[in-house]
């Protein structure tokens, strides 16, 4: 499990996140929201060591993550940035990638890798993708093929920055249903969110970010019935309740 | 890399491309051996190879062509390898080694080498990957600097290909000796080489064409963007400077027997990413092929088509490529893609 310990980070110069405690629990969808800028991203990245931090401390099943190789590492988290270069090459490709971390030099997959990229793109249901080159992919099937390659990368953690930017309405709630699927699989799952009804009604807690900090942190229904979303936002939230739970609507 | 968006083909036709390239490579070599101001039969030509030859015939084959073919095999594979490390450690497929400066490196640090001391054509290979580092070494650093953007990385290459460059003419001017034949340097060529010169660069190219190609998962891994690849436990930074230094080793290689050859780097990488897609291990192996390919036919068209008289290979190379490669810029933007 990944733990945030009064965590800083930011560019030299640009300090971003203040003193930001959080942890991220397997068996869980944790959304990160919050206005543009306010340091969603940069607490992926520093979460995953990708950015340096400033103070603070991130663990990982209790060490400190800078005790760990890059290899361990890769074996814990997986993370899906925001935006990538597409290479040119096939969907199961890019998935026998994530089996990159349990590689030694000079690197030849083995039958289990391909056996592993067979169920992974199968558990996303994109079985039919594997021979078709990334390019000519959709977006909702690429972001298939990229959750399918954290998949196969096999870690109890999964960081996704805006999975669903850029995808149809369809699209976007088939992503965030298998990301519910991957947290009941026992995997903590952190994405960051624009969409505040979509996060509210996927998620099992939220973390709202202002300025760098966690201005709230709590279940769906917390967040709704506190003031700080609205303050921080600057919208208002409705909801109805239905047979599959809340749906939530900016008024 | 997302603006070269062909379609790529399977493992077979992947085999079977290689095996094409291969074949005609093979083709090729034996024409080389074979035509030229003076021609000799396909039978004499092997009898030379195996040492049963005899008079001028096997002379020509074993002292002046063969040792021209090898150039070509050498420095085609090597530039067109470099082409696609560069490319693909930089994420930029406008790189190769002649736009970003690192040829005319090697280029400067094989003058100054041969300045310095005239004698020691053993260590120009050396003095070549030297330069050739500090060309990719300064190009990285701007890279970082800058954010990596396409285009500043581009524009900063060419400004420091102009500065070597000068600083290549400022050698030549105060040594005229230093490179004989600077022309022929200066445009690239294969003419006048021996074994002898050769045999450095050719294990140079060697020992890092398989360090190459034993790290094209790595290399694939940097295609997909640095922090993914780094989320995949790579560590990208130190790989990339390592992969960056198999480039230079490559690209100075080269250049310190058969010069300034430009366009191998370019060309050969657009070409096979076309046929065979991105991944590394075919990519690489495609471009070794098809860089020596292309050297080697663009030699022995600079010697049949005025025969007797020769042109120089970096001319032929730039005028047969050259359209080539506009007209598959043409073909791509009509694709709907573009760099």
């Amino acid at each position: 499990m990944i733990e945030l310990k009064n965590l800083r980070a930011g560019y030299p110069g640009r300090p971003v996140l203040e003193d930001i405690s959080l942890d991220f629990r397997p068996g869980e969808v944790l959304a990160v929201i919050g206005p543009n800028g306010c340091g969603k991203s940069t607490l992926l990245r520093a979460a995953n060591g990708l950015l340096p931090r400033t103070g603070g401390d991130v663990l990982l099943d209790g060490v400190p993550l800078e005790r760990l190789p890059a290899k361990e590492i890769a074996q814990k988290i997986a993370y899906l940035p925001q935006s990538r270069t597409t290479p040119n090459i096939t969907a199961g490709r890019m998935v026998l990638h994530g089996r990159f971390p349990y590689l030694s030099y000079p690197r030849r997959y083995r039958r289990e890798d391909h056996e592993m990229v067979k169920r992974a793109l199968a558990w996303v249901g994109a079985s039919g993708l594997a021979s078709r080159p990334l390019a000519e992919l959709s977006g909702g099937q690429r972001q298939k093929v990229y959750l399918a390659m954290a998949l196969a990368q096999d870690t109890e953690t999964i960081l996704m920055d805006e999975p669903t930017t850029y995808l149809d309405v369809g699209c976007q709630l088939e992503v965030m249903a298998l990301a519910r699927r991957l947290a009941e699989e026992g995997r903590a799952v952190v994405m960051v969110l624009h969409d505040l009804t979509l996060a509210l009604r996927c998620a099992h807690r939220a973390a709202l970010l202002h300025e760098g900090r966690v201005r709230q942190l709590g279940t769906p229904e917390e967040l709704y019935r506190g003031e700080a979303l609205e303050q921080v936002m600057g919208v208002t939230l409705g909801r109805v309740e239905t047979a599959e739970g809340w749906r939530y609507f900016y008024r | 890399m997302s603006s070269l968006r062909t379609s790529s083909v399977g493992n077979k036709g992947r085999a079977g491309l290689i095996a094409l390239l291969a074949g005609l490579l093979a083709l090729s070599g034996v024409a080389s051996l074979a035509f030229g101001a003076v021609s000799i039969p396909p039978g004499e030509v092997i009898a030379a190879l195996l040492g049963r030859g005899s008079g001028t015939t096997a002379s020509i084959v074993l002292y002046a062509r063969l040792p021209r073919l090898c150039g070509c095999l050498l420095a085609g594979a090597a530039l067109a390898c470099a082409g696609v490390i560069i490319q693909g450690v930089l994420n930029n497929p406008l790189a190769a080694p002649n736009v970003i400066g690192v040829n005319s490196g090697a280029g400067l640090a094989t003058a100054l080498c041969c300045a310095l001391a005239p004698g020691a054509v053993r260590w120009t290979p050396l003095a070549a990957f030297l330069g050739a580092l500090v060309g990719v070494l300064l190009v990285l650093f701007i890279a970082e600097r800058a954010g990596a953007a396409r285009i500043t990385l581009v524009l900063a290459g060419v400004a420091m290909s102009s500065m070597f460059g000068a600083g290549i003419d400022a050698v030549v001017t105060f040594v005229p000796d230093a490179l004989s034949g600077y022309t022929d340097f200066r445009v690239g060529g294969v003419k006048n080489l021996s074994m002898a010169r050769l045999a450095p660069a050719f294990w140079v190219i060697l020992i890092a064409l398989l360090i190459a190609l034993s790290l094209s998962n790595e290399l694939d891994l940097l295609l997909l963007g640095r922090e993914t690849a780094q989320s995949l436990g790579l560590p990208a930074k130190w790989l990339r400077l390592a992969l960056l230094m198999v480039a230079a080793a490559l690209a100075g290689a080269a250049v310190s027997f058969a010069g300034l050859l430009g366009f191998v780097g370019l060309l050969v990488p657009h070409i096979m990413r076309r046929l065979l897609g991105e991944d590394s291990f075919p990519l690489l192996l495609s471009s070794a092929l098809g860089g020596g390919l292309l050297l080697t036919v663009c030699d022995l068209a600079s010697r049949l088509i005025f025969a007797p008289f020769e042109l120089p290979l970096g001319v032929v190379l730039s005028l047969t490529g050259g359209p080539f490669f506009i007209w598959l810029l043409l073909k791509q933007r009509r694709g709907g893609g573009g760099l």
